[in-house]
């Protein structure tokens, strides 16, 4: 009687916000390490490519140049701060042991799961809303179809999240924690079309770009803000959506099997 | 109603290392129940796995009859788990520690904080509410691990070592809560390599050595059915020989203490008058060491010698 669905939900529900609670007071509380640094990272690009390189390109598509890498900028700052924000708590947790308390209270997987996603994917967005904000001192934006925009972000953050989740539960030492972003995924975000159009690629370099899975969400978002993209649209959607299911399935199965948490 | 039940529960680890070997045990509600045994013997083992952080090759947990597989929600919400290592994020506060844990449970913050305010007060440690953990002595951590482990109220609180580096005057607190905890109808599992904690603990003791349950037992029984147990008298005026007192087997260990082997039939009194009639003035008498732990460390020689 007393685990009734009804019952049952409510305590998941509590369960879930005190997760989200906890790591949303993390991220403030530290804030000079996690949400200061993309803010001035960000406005050094808008200053040196935007400003004093920027200045000298021909515009693309009848965009400036610092109008073209705004929405690149935006979604690599949700990007990698969603993925360090869950990478990074997760580990330090399995890293003191503290995570022991959460896994041996009656809490669902599943719940553990949610909580750390949705405060991964806090974390980015509101970054990534800095990262626009800072934008908007140096050039004016309008918003082509903000439906996309908010989509492809809340989307995208949360696939973030997870693969975050995923290192946190692989990595053994904090090297771990590092090595996905600076060698994988700093990587395919630059070569994601942050600050070109591949449509300057030759041929060859421009299919093997499609496959770049961040290709094609960070020119979703830009066809969100300035109308223009060099993918399907609708193709990129499929993609992250799938991404998106497939990721949360694997988190769900390693969390079940407590691959690198219980013995 | 039984407050768990542990049918043929094995464990083997990948390093093929088998932690566990079948074991059998049930423990009933309200019982304080003492879980003894070496180093590696499969204590600790066993404690994982009712707390869902050692996954188990094969066997059946109930916890007050909900299967830990297939109930697992439901079980865990009915125990508390004090852990043997210390397992606290160093930079979160006491308080948000305790409100956090019961959240994890389900409780909302309107009913966890005012019970956070309560076992921090017993636990001593309301005064700290707003220190981090990282600015605690480690007895005060040891503390604060029975208080998380109390803030959902469980029916079961299992205790892993909970007295290990404790200092004496903390010690004996904790064992006036945890007999008071348990006196509430909490049902208490201890394991602890402080023999005379779990003499003076625990109604009921399993020892278990090289992953198999050797004795299961009342403490009472146990100690009433060992053999021979050994005391010491401490003489009021110096002695130089020793002449036989009946049928005890004595031997003076030196001129002011007699060691006397006193079999199951022999009584106190009998060597009493044995030693009146010698005229001995006896200052003080105690067991040469704690009763649990002779049988203890018999039990596992004789284990080990038949293993071999």
């Amino acid at each position: 009687m007393i685990f009734s669905p009804m019952i049952n939900s409510n305590k998941n529900s509590i369960a879930l916000q005190t997760i989200l609670y906890k790591e949303i007071m993390r991220f403030f509380r530290i804030w000079t390490q996690t949400l200061l640094p993309p803010a001035i990272t960000m406005t050094l690009y808008f200053i040196i490519f935007g400003k004093l390189i920027g200045k000298q390109l021909p515009s693309i598509e009848g965009f400036s140049y610092i109008q073209y890498i705004v929405p690149g900028l935006v979604m690599m700052s949700i990007m990698t701060n969603a993925y360090s924000n869950t990478s990074s708590s997760f580990f330090g947790a399995k890293f003191s042991k503290s995570i022991e308390e959460m896994l041996v209270s009656s809490m669902s997987n599943y719940i553990i799961l949610c909580g750390y996603m949705f405060s991964g994917a806090l974390r980015g967005l509101l970054v990534g809303i800095i990262v626009m904000l800072v934008a908007l001192l140096f050039t004016h934006l309008y918003i082509h179809n903000a439906a996309i925009v908010i989509s492809m972000a809340i989307l995208v953050s949360m696939l973030f999240s997870l693969g975050g989740f995923i290192n946190g539960i692989f990595a053994k030492r904090f090297d771990d924690v590092a090595f996905v972003p600076t060698f994988i995924l700093t990587p395919l975000t630059y070569l994601g079309g942050v600050f070109y159009s591949i449509k300057q690629l030759p041929p060859f370099w421009k299919k093997i770009s499609l496959i770049n899975p961040l290709l094609n969400m960070i020119d979703t978002f830009r066809y969100g803000i300035l109308g223009i993209s060099d993918v399907n649209v609708y193709d990129a959607f499929l993609l992250t959506i799938f991404l998106f299911i497939g990721l949360f399935m694997w988190c769900l199965f390693l969390l079940k099997k407590g691959v690198g948490l219980r013995s | 109603m039984l407050a768990l039940t542990v049918k043929n529960l094995t464990k083997i680890y990948p390093n093929k290392l088998t932690a566990l070997k079948g074991i059998h045990f049930s423990i009933a509600q309200g019982d304080f129940f003492g879980l003894l045994g070496p180093n590696g013997a499969g204590k600790s083992t066993t404690i994982g796995i009712l707390s869902s952080l050692v996954k188990k090759t094969s066997g059946t947990v109930r916890v007050f009859e909900y299967d830990i597989d297939t109930d697992f929600e439901a079980a865990k919400a009915c125990i508390g788990i004090v852990p043997q290592e210390i397992n606290f994020n160093p930079f979160e506060k006491i308080m948000d520690i305790l409100v956090n844990q019961a959240g994890y449970y389900g409780i909302s913050r309107k009913i966890a904080i005012p019970r956070a305010e309560l076992y921090l007060k017993e636990m001593g440690l309301w005064e700290s509410r707003e220190k981090r953990v990282s600015q605690l002595s480690g007895g005060m951590k040891r503390r604060l691990m029975i208080a998380r482990a109390l803030v959902n109220e469980p029916k079961l609180l299992i205790l892993d070592e909970p007295t290990a580096g404790v200092d004496v005057e903390l010690r004996h607190s904790l064992w006036k809560f945890l007999t008071d905890l348990n006196k509430q109808s909490t049902t208490i599992i201890l394991t602890t390599h402080y023999l005379e904690e779990a003499e003076k603990l625990c109604k009921n003791v399993a020892i278990i050595d090289q992953g198999k349950i050797i004795k299961n037992a009342s403490t009472n029984s146990l100690i009433n059915d060992m053999a021979i147990h050994t005391v010491i008298l401490k003489l009021a005026t110096p002695i130089h020989s020793l002449m036989k007192l009946g049928n005890y087997f004595c031997r003076l260990l030196d001129n002011l203490t007699i060691e006397v082997e006193l079999l199951k039939n022999q009584s106190l009194n009998g060597l009493f008058d044995e030693l009146s009639k010698q005229h001995i003035q006896i200052n003080s008498i105690h067991n040469k060491t704690n009763r649990l732990e002779e049988l203890f460390i018999r039990l596992i020689s004789e284990n080990k010698a038949s293993s071999l």
